[in-house]
């Protein structure tokens, strides 16, 4: 008995250490057991973490109804303990009920759920723009507002790691942005589907040859936040990342400067160099 | 009385013998079977590639497919077969052409020629499937076949056209199927089983019928959009001709959608058959769980672009999914309590069959919670394209159907095969197979909600614990497959002889009034329905005992 309760209590003390670690954890990155969002950074995340706690709760109590009556039930009603089985199939009462409550916890759920899709959906006012273009297999990045320059972002191969970036989210030039502005992000692609995504900043949008979509960003703190293609675009789905630096913003002024000046030398963008691990099929 | 002699008369004089008996049948329950054993077959070959993923998925980086267009193509193919050739001809042709004319009292089904044509057009689209893979690169573009990866330009060989004629084929076979099963739940009933005496699987199947019967025209529909975009220069859905890939998104989805409640409604039948049987208590709340079923099926047409919300729709479009969306908790939830209803109170047996279908209660509700946060526009970005909409989907569907699947087949296989499974070996194997899918499924939801893309051969390095774990419950899922056919081949050659109804006082539906295994005809006078549902004495279906 008392072992028991050592071993349940050994385990729920795993499990709430595992979720403090991947609550406390700074980085736009992923950590080794994590069982959570990543951490927000974001006015969006922040307010998708607020819902998924609402529904997280909504969720379990459900699983955790269902699984008691279940329980009950069997232990209650199984052919032992009652041999003769009741004739029971109606009760208008009951089936209003179970019709009625999921209606209301509907709209417990929808009507924070509609606050939030609108809030996320834009902002009212932005400070500057950065187009966004998805290739296979890279993504490149446009600042309209800061001269125009573009610049590619293709993912570090694993020979080519250095001390501290991430396999297969770390990228040769990541895209930067101050901290504290809104920035208007708008996404593009020059051939199939891929999808831009920053799970800690709350963003993930397609990129759909054909239509520009829009989201925004706004960065709290700085720091480097990853995230990876979400859209499934052929053999090099997987390497594809982005990665983003928040900085500040004198930081960034001075970054605009250099990388405008870097990429308006390369008169031409280099050509797609394909990432590690090519499967080498005859598909593009 | 004199029934189960003259059937064992016709079983030897009225039926052709050999590969005659099977090719050329118009026979619903040879048909039956055949198509259970396709869906066997493509079970196994499914259930390979989704080991041969989770192999890969068990390390990062290389574990054993280093050709990540090859990865791509065993994400696809598990997908299509699993859906098309695994759980529709198993839960739809397969029980559906056995037990809808035993349950209504009907000798055959409506249209026994088109039945024939149905199995072998579903058998051939497999065969087109596989071909599918080895041609040039194969198909890599997932089940979605979303353009512009899966035009011309980016899968130039032929795989993605082979893909795309394989369901073509087996969407022509489902719709005559969808005509057949129509037509014969709407004329054939014996006399006085009125629409809403009949059983709710037969109810699951005619909805069910409804859906593909309206659904799969859209997909083939767009599926000609793109093999013409793909071969004669048409460009609906190429920018550079006017054309938009998200058209082809709103086709697919206006499909897919449905599709899913075609994989899941029958499940409910079934499941709704197997509880009143263990818990010897009709169904709770019979009208609602029907048209609960109805409710489901169409609003299941109105919310196809809450797979989208993360293409650029606008976002009052968004809201609008989203509510649509949430609706369908209302009869699912319904569903769930009338199952619980009709168990309380009961006397419950705990067999074989009954453990799969509390398992399906639990596995469905999981999936169905986390459907609800999936609902959201608002939140569904988060999650979208991530290992927990991969968790979501497995739970809701593709496990619970799996599930579904076993346990009408331990329930029937006496009815079918006159030889009754071992009920040991079955428990056992529920336990494995019922610990294996959660080990498998659930820590993919941590990996979700950690952003851990879908269709992705590699991951970084934080994703390594849960992947592992998932791996780990993939090959116990694997042991508890095998076990399964092992049950199969265990019962064929060990299995007691079946009783007539060998699950006592429980089971009231029409099946089980004709002996076991089923006779080649049955119901050739037709039985009576009196007001309780049961035949009335001495019309057609009498029991063996009388």
């Amino acid at each position: 008995m008392v072992t028991k309760r050592i071993i349940i209590g050994t385990l729920i003390g795993a499990v709430v250490a595992g979720l403090a670690a991947a609550g406390t954890a700074v980085a736009g990155e992923p950590q080794p057991w994590q069982m959570n969002l990543m951490p927000a950074q974001s006015p969006v995340m922040e307010r998708v973490h607020e819902f998924h706690n609402l529904l997280l709760v909504i969720q379990v109590g459900i699983v955790l109804l269902v699984l008691g009556l279940l329980g009950y039930i069997i232990f209650r009603f199984n052919a032992k303990r009652n041999p003769v089985p009741s004739r029971t199939s109606h009760n208008t009462l009951l089936e209003v009920i179970w019709t009625a409550v999921p209606v209301v916890i509907l709209v417990i759920i929808a009507i924070p759920g509609l606050r939030l899709l609108y809030f996320h959906d834009r902002a009212h006012e932005y400070d500057f723009t950065v187009k966004v273009t998805g290739h296979q297999w890279y993504w490149s990045y446009t600042y309209p507002d800061h001269g125009d320059f573009t610049f590619t972002s293709i993912m570090v191969p694993d020979d080519e790691l250095q001390e501290g970036q991430p396999r297969l989210l770390a990228v040769d030039n990541p895209v930067v942005v101050p901290v504290g502005t809104n920035v208007q992000i708008l996404v593009v692609s020059d051939d199939v589907i891929h999808a831009w995504a920053v799970p800690s900043l709350g963003v993930k949008v397609d990129a759909t040859p054909g239509r520009v979509n829009e989201r925004w960003l706004h960065v709290h703190e700085e720091g480097t936040y990853y995230g990876m293609c979400s859209e499934l675009c052929g053999i090099n789905h997987a390497f594809m990342p982005i990665q983003l630096e928040a900085v500040s913003p004198e930081a960034f002024e001075a970054w605009v400067e250099e990388t405008r000046e870097e990429w308006a030398s390369r008169q031409n963008a280099p050509g797609v160099r394909v990432a590690a691990g090519d499967g080498g099929a005859d598909v593009r | 009385m004199a029934y189960g002699v003259a059937a064992g008369h016709d079983e030897h004089a009225h039926h052709p013998t050999g590969w005659r008996r099977w090719v050329n049948s118009t026979n619903h329950k040879d048909i039956g079977t055949m198509y259970i054993v396709l869906a066997l077959i493509a079970a196994l070959i499914g259930g390979i590639m989704s080991w041969m993923i989770r192999g890969e998925l068990a390390q990062p980086g290389v574990t054993f497919i280093d050709n990540y267009q090859f990865y791509n193509v065993l994400v696809t193919a598990h997908g299509f077969i699993m859906v098309f050739f695994v759980v529709m001809p198993a839960l739809i042709g397969g029980f559906g052409n056995w037990f809808v004319p035993l349950m209504i009292g009907a000798p055959d089904m409506a249209f026994p020629r088109m039945n024939n044509i149905s199995l072998w057009l579903t058998t051939a689209g497999f065969v087109l499937l596989l071909i599918a893979a080895f041609v040039g690169a194969g198909p890599g573009t997932g089940w979605t076949v979303y353009p512009p990866l899966s035009s011309a330009t980016f899968h130039p060989d032929a795989a993605v056209d082979f893909a795309i004629l394989s369901l073509h084929v087996a969407g022509a076979g489902s719709i005559l199927g969808a005509i057949n099963f129509i037509t014969t739940i709407l004329n054939m009933r014996a006399p006085g089983m009125t629409l809403h005496r009949m059983p709710l699987f037969v109810w699951s199947i005619l909805v069910t019928a409804f859906l593909l019967l309206l659904a799969l025209p859209v997909l083939a529909g767009g599926l000609t959009m793109l093999l013409t975009d793909r071969n004669f220069g048409t460009t609906f859905f190429e920018v550079a001709g006017g054309g938009d890939p998200v058209l082809w998104q709103h086709l697919f989805w206006f499909f897919g959608h449905p599709e899913v409640y075609i994989i899941v409604l029958p499940a409910f039948g079934i499941i709704s058959q197997i509880v009143s049987t263990f818990s010897r208590k009709p169904v709770f709340g019979y009208l609602g769980m029907a048209y609960a079923m109805v409710a489901i099926g169409f609003v299941g047409f109105i919310v196809w672009a809450h797979h989208m919300y993360t293409t650029g729709l606008g976002v009052d479009t968004r809201a609008y999914f989203t509510l649509a969306t949430l609706i369908i908790a209302v009869p699912t939830g319904i569903k769930i309590f009338s199952w619980l209803a009709t168990m309380w109170g009961g006397s419950i047996e705990l067999k074989a069959p009954m453990l799969y279908a509390i398992g399906f209660i639990f596995l469905f509700v999981v999936g169905g919670v986390t459907g609800v946060a999936l609902a959201n526009a608002g939140i569904d970005f988060a999650m979208h394209d991530t290992y927990y909409v991969v968790a979501h989907f497995h739970y809701v569907m593709a496990i619970a159907a799996i599930f579904a699947m076993f346990g009408g087949y331990l329930y029937w296989i006496g009815k079918m095969s006159g030889k009754q499974y071992n009920e040991p070996l079955a428990k056992a194997q529920f336990w494995v197979f019922f610990v294996g899918v959660n080990v498998l499924f659930f820590p993919q939801h941590f990996l979700g909600l950690a952003g851990m893309p879908r269709r992705i051969p590699d991951y970084p390095d934080a994703f390594v614990g849960w992947n592992m774990v998932s791996s780990v419950g993939a090959l116990i899922t694997m042991i508890g497959t095998l076990m399964f056919f092992y049950l199969i081949w265990h019962t064929f050659r060990y299995g007691k002889t079946a009783e007539a109804n060998p699950w006592g006082e429980g089971a009231t539906t029409l099946e089980w009034t004709v002996p076991s295994p089923a006779p080649f005809h049955t119901h050739e006078q037709l039985p009576v329905i009196g007001p309780t549902g049961q035949p009335r004495a001495g019309s057609g279906a009498v029991s063996p005992a009388e």
